[in-house]
C-alpha cells in the first residue's frame, strides 16, 4: 500500500471496489508497527487480537451507513476502552482497566472504526514533548532524536509514521495541535463541548477537549462529524450537529494574530512559512489583515493557574483506595501520601502543588479568581476579533520539533512552546494545525487556524482550502525505506 | 426561654429521590454494601457527574415552603478534602450561590408562635460510609461502603435565632414535619437520613456573643435537646468558675448525655472551594419557580389554622392531627365525605388511632376508610346502632376488613328501638327489682342506672340506650307518689 493513499477516503474507496479488505489493511498496519515501532514508540498498548476480532464483526452491508467502516484508529491512552488498560502513561494508573468506553471512542467504534492500540502521552496529558511519560519517550518520525510534541505525542507520531490513518488526542492547552505541527500531520481541537469528555481521564475540565489526528483535513472532518454531539453522560457536552460547508477562499476575511507574529521567540523559518501562506492567500483573493488580541500576553499565566487548579482537584481521586496503584502505609493518611508520592511523576506533582497553592484560602482571590477574570478578557478579545474576521491564523508553535532532553530541565521554556495554542483553549474555540512546510532541517512547520465557537465547519473548510493550495506532500524520511 | 443562649442549627436532610445526585444509581438503604455504585459515584477515571433535576426541584420546593428567596442563577462548587469514604476526594456542594436564601420557619413554642430565620439552603452529595473492624481507634482495617456516596443531601442553615434547647427541639420537629409534608425527605434522624449539628454560645454580661461551640452526632430530637442542655450547663459552669470557652467541635454521647471535645478549630480545613467545571451553572426561571410554588401542598401551620378556624376543631386536637400528615389527610377526607368535623376528630384520635397503632397499619392503608367512618356516624344518627355498638363495629372492621353496614348485617348488630317491646320488658324488670324501686323512691337516683343496665343485659346490649333511659325514667316517675 502506498503511504500517500493511507487516508480514510482512499481506504473506503479500496474497500468499496474490493481492491483491499479491512483484514489486509490490519495486516499492513501491524506489520508496519512491528517494523518501525521500536524506533518510534507510539504505543503503550497494542490491541492486535481485539482489532482482528472487530474486523470479523464488520458486515460489508454497513459500509454506506458506517462512515469509518474498517478504518484503523489509535486511541490516546487517557481515553477509556472497556477491558483495556488506561494508564495515562502514569505509574499510578498503570494497573487500571476500565469497564466502560469513552463516548468519543464508542462513537468511532459504532461508525465502524477498528481500534488498534493505545498511544503514549505525557503523564496525565501534562507536557509538550511526551518526555513526561512514566514509561518511555516517543520519537518524532521525522527525526528520532527529536520529540514528537505533546501531550498527544503517541497519537501524532502514529499518524506521522503512517501506522494508522486516524488517531484521537486530547487538547487542554495545545496537546493536539502542537504535536500535529511537530509531526507534520493535521490535528484538530474542536469547540469546547462539541465532543463528550465522558471516559477521558480529566486533566483540566474546563479546557479539555478530544479531537482527531489524520494526514488530511477531510479525514479529521470525517472523524469529528462522528464523535461530536450531545452526550447524556457529560452535562457540559453540546448538542452540536456538524454540517460541512463549501465556501470559496475569497469569501474569508482572515486576521493574522499580531501578538503571535511580532513577538520574539518565534523561529524566523516558522514566520517565513507563515508569510508564504499569507502571500498565497492574498494571491487567491482572500482578505488578510493583522489583528490584535491585547490580552494574549496573559494567556500563559492564566492557563497555568486555571489548568493546575482544576488538575489538583481532578487528580485528588487517585489515592490508592479504590483502583490503580496502592502503596500501603501504616495508616490511611500515609497510604495516601505514599501512593501519590510514588505514583505521580515530577511534572504532575509540580502542577498539583501549583494548583493547590492557587486555590488555597488567602490566595484564591489573587490567583484563581484573578485568572478567571483575565480569562474573560481574553475571550472578549477573540469575540471582538471575530466581529471583523472569519478566522485567525498564526504559527501553531514558535519552533519546530526540538531535541529530546533540550527543555526537560526548564519547565518554563517547555510551557512556552504552547503559547499560540493555549489562548484557544482558554476561549473554548475551534483550532486546527495543518502542515505548511519544512524548515532547513527538514522538520515540519504547522499553521494554526482559529475559528468562532461552533463554527468548526468554517475552520475545517478554510483549512481544507489552504491544504489544497499548499499541497504539502512531504513524508518522514523514515518511510522512504519502506 | 433563656435570653443569654444563642443557638443556630445546620441540618442535613437526605432527599427522597430514586437515584443519586449525579448518577443513575439507586438510593435505597440497607442493600448489600457497594451494590448501588457505578463508575460515576465511585469516581472512576473519566467519569463525569450529571445533576439530578428532581433533587434541584425538591430543594426549591423546600426553599419556597421555608419562605426563601430562590436564586435564579446558582452553581455547584467543589469542596476539597481527602477522606477515604469520599470517592473524588472533593465533594460537589454549593458555596457562594446556593439555591435558596433568607427564609424563615414559624412554629409554636409554649403556645407562642416563634419565627426562626433560615440563612441558606444548598444541595450537595453525601459521602460513603466507613465500617471499622472492631474499635475505631484500634481496628486493623476499615471497610468502605459507597452505597450512600452521592445521595442528594440538602443542607439547611438557620440564623442563630434559637434561644433554648426546647425551642431547638420544636424547630427541628416542625422542620421535619414540613419536609415530610413536602415528601422530599423522610426526616428520620435515627436512621441518619436527617442529621443536625448545633452551634451554641452564651452571651457575655455586656451583651456580646461568647465563643461558639459546635455539637455533632445528635440522633434524635430528644438527644438534640439533651445535648444543648448539657452544653449550656457546661459553658455556664466554665464561665462562672472563671474559665474561658474554647472554639471547638464536640461530640454528643448518647449513653451518658454528655458532650466531649472532638477537635479544636485550629485544625480547621482549607476546603479550597472553586466552581465545579464539570457541571453547567443552574438557571431557574420565574416560570419554574411559579410552577413549583403552585404545586406546593398545604403546609402544617396553614392546615393547623384551617382546622381550628374553618372546621372548629380544638387547638390540641388540631396539633395532634397536623403532626402526622396521614392522620391529617384522613381527617380531611372524612370532612370531604361530609362527616361532622368534631365527631370525626373524636373517632380518629380515639378508637381509630388505637386500632391503627395496635394493628401497626397506617391511616392511609385502606383498612378503615373515611367512608366507613361516615357510614358509622350515619348509623348512629339513624339510631340503628348505639355508640357502644359503633365501637364494636369499628373493631370488627379492623378484623374483617368489610364495610360497617355489611358487618352489622352479618353479625346482626342492631339496636332495639321497638317501643312496645322495650316498655313491656322494662315493666317486667321494674317488677322483678322492687329493692331498686324502693331505693329510687328514697331518692337514690343511681337506681335508674341499675335498672337501665338490667334492661341492656336482658336485650344483650341491643336496646337503644337513649330509649331505655327514657322508658325506665317514665315508669319510675309514674310509681312516685303524686303531690
Ligand atoms: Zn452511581
Amino acid at each position: 500500500m502506498e503511504t500517500k493513499k493511507f487516508t480514510i477516503g482512499q481506504l473506503i474507496k479500496g474497500y468499496k471496489n474490493k481492491s483491499v479488505s479491512p483484514r489486509e489493511v490490519l495486516d499492513y498496519v501491524f506489520s508496519n508497527i512491528k517494523l518501525y515501532e521500536p524506533k518510534i514508540n507510539s504505543f503503550v498498548t497494542l490491541m492486535e487480537e481485539y482489532a482482528y476480532k472487530s474486523v470479523e464483526s464488520l458486515s460489508f452491508d454497513e459500509i454506506d451507513s458506517k462512515p469509518l467502516w474498517g478504518v484503523p484508529v489509535a486511541i490516546k491512552d487517557n481515553m477509556c476502552v472497556n477491558g483495556f488498560k488506561t494508564t495515562c502513561s502514569s505509574k499510578i494508573l498503570e494497573p487500571f482497566t476500565p469497564i466502560y468506553t469513552a463516548t468519543a471512542v464508542q462513537r468511532l467504534i459504532d461508525a465502524g472504526a477498528i481500534v488498534v492500540g493505545k498511544t503514549n502521552l505525557d503523564e496525565f496529558a501534562m507536557g509538550s514533548s511526551t518526555e513526561n511519560s512514566a514509561f518511555f519517550t516517543t520519537s518524532n518520525p521525522w527525526d528520532i532524536d527529536r520529540v514528537p510534541g505533546g501531550s498527544s505525542g503517541g497519537s501524532a507520531s502514529a499518524v506521522a509514521a503512517r501506522f494508522v490513518p486516524l488517531a484521537t488526542g486530547s487538547d487542554t492547552g495545545g496537546s493536539i495541535r502542537q504535536p500535529a505541527s511537530f509531526c507534520g500531520v493535521v490535528g484538530f481541537k474542536p469547540t469546547y463541548g462539541t465532543v463528550s469528555r465522558y471516559g477521558l481521564v480529566a486533566f483540566a475540565s474546563s479546557l479539555d477537549q478530544i479531537g482527531p489526528f489524520a494526514t488530511k483535513v477531510k479525514d479529521v472532518e470525517a472523524a469529528f462529524s462522528v464523535i461530536s454531539g450531545k452526550d447524556e453522560m457529560d452535562s457540559t457536552s453540546h448538542p452540536y450537529v456538524f454540517s460541512p460547508v463549501d465556501k470559496n477562499i475569497k469569501e474569508y476575511k482572515i486576521g493574522i494574530v499580531k501578538e503571535l507574529y511580532e513577538t520574539e521567540g518565534f523561529d524566523s523559518e516558522v514566520l517565513d512559512s507563515l508569510n508564504n501562506v499569507i502571500r498565497l492567500l492574498k494571491s487567491e483573493g482572500c482578505k488578510v489583515d493583522f489583528c490584535s488580541l491585547p490580552h494574549l500576553q496573559y494567556s500563559l499565566p492564566v492557563y497555568y493557574l486555571v489548568a493546575t487548579s482544576e488538575a489538583s482537584s481532578n487528580l485528588a481521586r487517585f489515592d490508592g483506595v479504590r483502583y490503580g496503584l496502592r502503596v500501603e502505609g501504616k495508616d490511611i493518611i500515609e497510604t495516601f501520601l505514599q501512593t501519590r508520592g510514588r505514583g505521580f511523576g515530577s511534572e504532575v506533582k509540580r502542577r498539583i502543588m501549583l494548583g493547590t497553592y492557587a486555590l488555597s484560602s488567602g490566595y484564591y482571590d489573587a490567583y484563581y479568581l484573578k485568572a478567571s477574570k483575565v480569562r474573560t478578557l481574553i475571550v472578549n478579545d477573540f469575540e471582538k476579533a471575530f466581529g471583523e474576521y472569519d478566522c485567525l491564523i498564526c504559527p501553531t508553535s514558535p519552533t519546530t520539533a526540538f531535541k529530546k532532553g533540550d527543555k526537560t530541565n526548564d519547565p518554563l521554556s517547555m510551557y512556552l512552546s504552547d503559547i499560540a495554542t493555549i489562548p484557544v483553549n482558554l476561549a473554548g474555540l475551534p483550532g486546527i494545525s495543518i502542515p505548511v512546510g519544512l524548515d532547513k532541517k527538514g522538520l515540519p512547520i504547522g499553521l494554526q487556524i482559529i475559528g468562532k465557537p461552533f463554527n468548526d465547519n468554517d475552520v475545517l473548510n478554510f483549512a481544507s482550502k489552504i491544504e489544497s493550495i499548499i499541497n504539502f506532500e512531504a513524508e518522514p524520511s523514515l518511510l522512504g525505506g519502506r | 426561654m433563656n435570653n443569654n443562649v444563642v443557638i443556630g442549627l445546620e441540618i442535613h436532610a437526605q432527599l427522597k429521590t430514586n437515584t443519586k445526585m449525579f448518577c443513575g444509581c439507586r438510593t435505597s438503604f440497607g442493600d448489600k454494601p457497594n451494590s448501588n455504585v457505578c463508575p460515576v459515584c465511585m469516581a472512576l477515571p473519566g467519569s463525569l457527574p450529571v445533576s439530578n433535576k428532581k433533587a434541584v426541584t425538591y430543594t426549591v420546593m423546600s426553599g419556597l415552603a421555608l419562605n426563601c428567596t430562590i436564586s435564579r442563577y446558582s452553581k455547584f462548587d467543589r469542596k476539597q478534602y481527602f477522606y477515604p469514604d469520599m470517592p473524588k476526594n472533593y465533594q460537589i456542594s454549593q458555596y457562594d450561590l446556593p439555591f435558596c436564601r433568607n427564609g424563615y420557619l414559624e412554629f409554636f413554642c409554649d403556645d407562642e408562635l416563634r419565627k426562626v430565620r433560615i440563612h441558606r439552603i444548598h444541595l450537595e452529595e453525601d459521602t460513603g460510609k466507613l465500617i471499622h473492624t472492631g474499635d475505631i481507634m484500634e481496628s486493623e482495617q476499615s471497610m468502605v461502603d459507597y452505597n450512600r456516596a452521592g445521595t442528594p443531601l440538602m443542607e439547611i442553615v438557620t440564623e442563630p435565632d434559637i434561644s433554648s434547647p426546647k425551642e431547638a427541639r420544636l424547630f427541628m420537629f416542625e422542620l421535619r414535619n414540613l419536609l415530610r409534608y413536602l415528601d422530599v425527605s423522610d426526616g428520620n434522624m435515627e436512621e441518619g437520613s436527617m442529621r443536625c449539628d448545633a452551634n451554641i454560645s452564651l452571651k457575655n454580661p455586656d451583651g456580646t456573643l461568647g465563643t461558639k461551640v459546635e455539637i455533632k452526632n445528635m440522633n434524635s430530637l430528644k438527644s438534640l435537646e439533651k445535648a444543648l442542655e448539657f452544653e449550656i450547663n457546661r459553658q455556664s459552669h466554665v464561665i462562672s468558675s472563671g474559665g474561658i470557652i474554647i472554639q471547638e467541635t464536640r461530640h454528643f454521647d448518647e449513653r451518658d448525655s454528655t458532650t466531649h471535645s472532638l477537635r479544636t478549630k485550629e485544625e480547621a480545613h482549607d476546603y479550597r472551594y472553586f466552581p465545579e467545571p464539570d457541571l453547567l451553572p443552574v438557571v431557574i426561571t420565574d416560570e419554574e419557580v411559579m410552577s413549583i410554588s403552585c404545586n406546593l401542598p398545604e403546609l402544617p401551620l396553614k392546615k393547623y389554622f384551617r382546622f381550628i378556624e374553618e372546621l372548629g376543631i380544638g387547638k390540641n386536637d388540631a396539633s395532634t392531627l397536623i403532626f402526622d400528615l396521614k392522620l391529617a389527610n384522613f381527617f380531611d377526607e372524612c370532612v370531604k365525605c361530609k362527616c361532622s368535623p368534631k365527631e370525626a376528630v373524636k373517632w380518629i384520635l380515639g378508637d381509630l388511632t388505637y386500632f391503627w397503632n395496635e394493628k401497626k397499619i397506617e391511616p392511609d392503608s385502606n383498612v378503615f376508610t373515611p367512608l366507613y367512618l361516615k357510614e358509622i356516624l350515619d348509623l348512629i344518627d339513624e339510631k340503628i346502632i348505639s355508640i357502644r355498638q359503633a365501637k364494636e363495629v369499628v373493631e370488627k372492621v379492623f378484623e374483617m376488613i368489610e364495610s360497617p353496614r355489611n358487618i352489622i348485617e352479618k353479625l346482626g348488630i342492631k339496636q332495639i328501638s321497638d317501643e312496645g317491646f322495650l316498655i313491656d320488658t322494662a315493666k317486667r324488670i321494674v317488677e322483678e327489682n322492687p329493692k331498686a324501686v324502693q331505693d329510687f323512691l328514697k331518692g337514690k337516683k343511681n337506681a335508674v342506672g341499675f335498672l337501665v343496665g338490667q334492661l341492656m343485659r336482658e336485650t344483650k346490649g341491643k336496646a337503644s340506650p337513649e330509649m331505655s333511659n327514657k322508658i325506665i325514667n317514665e315508669i319510675l316517675n309514674e310509681l312516685s307518689p303524686k303531690e
